[in-house]
């Protein structure tokens, strides 16, 4: 099916964007990579009077490492974010998750800032953000304010953006030290949504006990979500001694997936808890390395 | 209705220009505009690789873009892939030669895709081929075919490049 008509705008600079959004108000719609937008609209699942495409924006590109936290443009393509030597060294656990999302050819369109606003529940990028603590930055007429990854993703489809909200950068913080990442899924077929995944982080010390460690789930409810009661049971914890099946079950335990014709409540679950293990597993082996 | 824009697009380096609507996508720009009925629709939505094209040298799905948003871009479709001379070019020879298709729907994507794939990987594994492939859709073949294919234009094209360094 073909899009309804709109009005197109192409503007250069972030607040320009912003201020034809606040002039359009629900009426307009930001275009990014298009790999969710322009879907919906071809599918007439929705349409709008304007479309603000933000493709010819400049200073909303870039990868940019400063003392503890790498800042990355919203327009920043996933294949861009899947080659940077800068995101591999320094938040590896983003560049794992990076091949996951569909194709090379959704991904040579598909932008960190479109997944992230988009908050598919079952993408991965929201999840990565949410078990990092990443901090959003978010741009309109009136300025620019930060929003914390857990105040962001509201519900399915729904985050903390207004309608002229401009979602300019995405600040993640680096770990450094005896750190382990590792992404884990299941999915129908490479490369489609996961029915369920994980993300996580670990980092220890000396003696191989757990210093600190991020566990994030996706496919688990209408927002990505932190594992907050198996992050608790593993801290100060040696690796060891740890059940990670046991961690794992904790993690599924604090969730509450949907039903849907891809899988049952009760399936995700029960592979929710077995993705956790497993990517805590690596997340260990590769701390341990390290 | 939306006002029509002035667009230029160099496609197969040629260049156009065109009054498009805002909402005609690249695809349906490149057939019904250009005449290049090689680019192919299968979903409209992104999801079966039937309509890849290059946009500036990236493999992109053109069901997914406004013309619009190409402005000033170069887009290169199966058409420009072929010599001038009508011969098959590497990939596509190789599919003829693997069987790597049946009714031939989603073959223009394959080979699209295929070309972006083995340039920046010129000796993919087996399982890069898989995963290189995931994004296209056949309803035919089973694929086995289209995976030889890839492993015969990839060797086709490694014996090239030792041939061409040798000379
Ligand atoms: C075949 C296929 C398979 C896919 N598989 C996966 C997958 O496995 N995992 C996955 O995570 N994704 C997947 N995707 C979706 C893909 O990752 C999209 O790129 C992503 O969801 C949206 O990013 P985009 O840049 O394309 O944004 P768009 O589609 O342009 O926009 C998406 C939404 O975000 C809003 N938006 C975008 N940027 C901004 C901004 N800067 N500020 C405010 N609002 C903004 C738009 O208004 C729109 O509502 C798949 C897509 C396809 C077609
Ligand atoms: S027609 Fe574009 S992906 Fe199917
Ligand atoms: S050959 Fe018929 S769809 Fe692939």
């Amino acid at each position: 099916m073909k899009p309804a008509p709109f009005a197109y705008h192409a503007p250069e600079r972030v607040a320009d964007a912003a201020a034809l959004l606040n002039e359009f108000g629900d009426e307009a719609k930001v275009l990014a990579g298009g790999q969710s937008l322009v879907p919906i609209m071809a599918l007439r699942l929705a349409r709008f009077e304007h479309v603000v495409d933000l493709n010819r924006v400049d200073e909303l590109r870039g990868i940019e490492r400063t003392n503890g936290t790498v800042r990355i443009g919203a327009m920043t393509r996933q294949a861009d974010i899947e080659r940077d030597p800068t995101v591999a060294e320094a938040i590896p656990l983003l560049a794992k998750a990076t091949p996951f999302i569909g194709h090379f050819q959704i991904r040579n369109r598909g932008t960190i800032g479109g997944s992230l606003a988009h908050a598919d529940p079952a993408a991965e990028y929201p999840a990565v953000a949410v078990a990092l603590d990443a901090e959003f930055e978010v741009t309109n007429p009136g300025g620019t304010r930060a929003v914390p990854a857990d105040e962001f993703f509201v519900s399915t489809f729904m985050t903390a953006l207004d309608t002229d909200d401009v979602l300019s950068a995405i600040r993640f913080p680096v770990w450094n030290g005896r750190c382990g990442f590792a992404v884990e899924e299941v999915a129908r077929r490479f490369g489609d949504f996961a029915l369920t995944g994980a993300v996580c982080a670990v980092e220890l010390d000396g003696e191989d006990k757990v210093a600190r460690s991020a566990i994030g789930m996706f496919g688990m409810g209408s927002t990505p979500l932190r594992a907050t009661d198996a992050e608790a049971a593993m801290a100060g914890a040696s690796v060891i001694g740890l059940d990670l099946e046991e961690v794992g079950r904790t993690a599924a335990a604090q969730t509450d997936p949907p039903d849907d014709i891809h899988a049952s409540a009760t399936y995700r679950r029960s592979v929710g808890a077995v993705v956790v293990a497993r990517a805590l597993r690596r997340a260990i082996e590769e701390a341990q390395r390290g | 209705m939306a006002d029509s824009v002035a667009v230029t697009i160099t496609v197969n380096g040629q260049g156009r220009e065109a009054q498009v609507e805002p909402r005609k996508t690249l695809a349906d720009f490149l057939r019904e505009d250009c005449g290049l009925t090689g680019t192919h629709l299968g979903c409209e939505h992104g999801v079966c690789g039937a309509c890849t094209v290059l946009l500036d040298g990236d493999a992109v799905r053109a069901c997914l873009l406004f013309a619009v948003q190409a402005d000033g871009a170069g887009v290169t479709t199966v058409e420009g892939l072929t010599p001038s001379d009508g011969a098959l070019s590497p990939v596509q020879e190789a599919f003829r030669e693997a069987h790597g298709l049946q009714c031939g729907f989603c073959t223009p994507g394959f080979v699209v895709s295929v070309t972006a794939f083995l340039r920046d990987q010129p000796n993919p594994t087996d399982a890069e081929i898989r995963e290189g492939l995931s994004g296209n859709l056949c309803r035919c073949t089973g694929y086995q075919g289209i995976i030889n294919a890839v492993r015969l234009a990839a060797s086709a094209e490694g014996n090239l490049t030792s041939a061409s360094t040798i000379v």
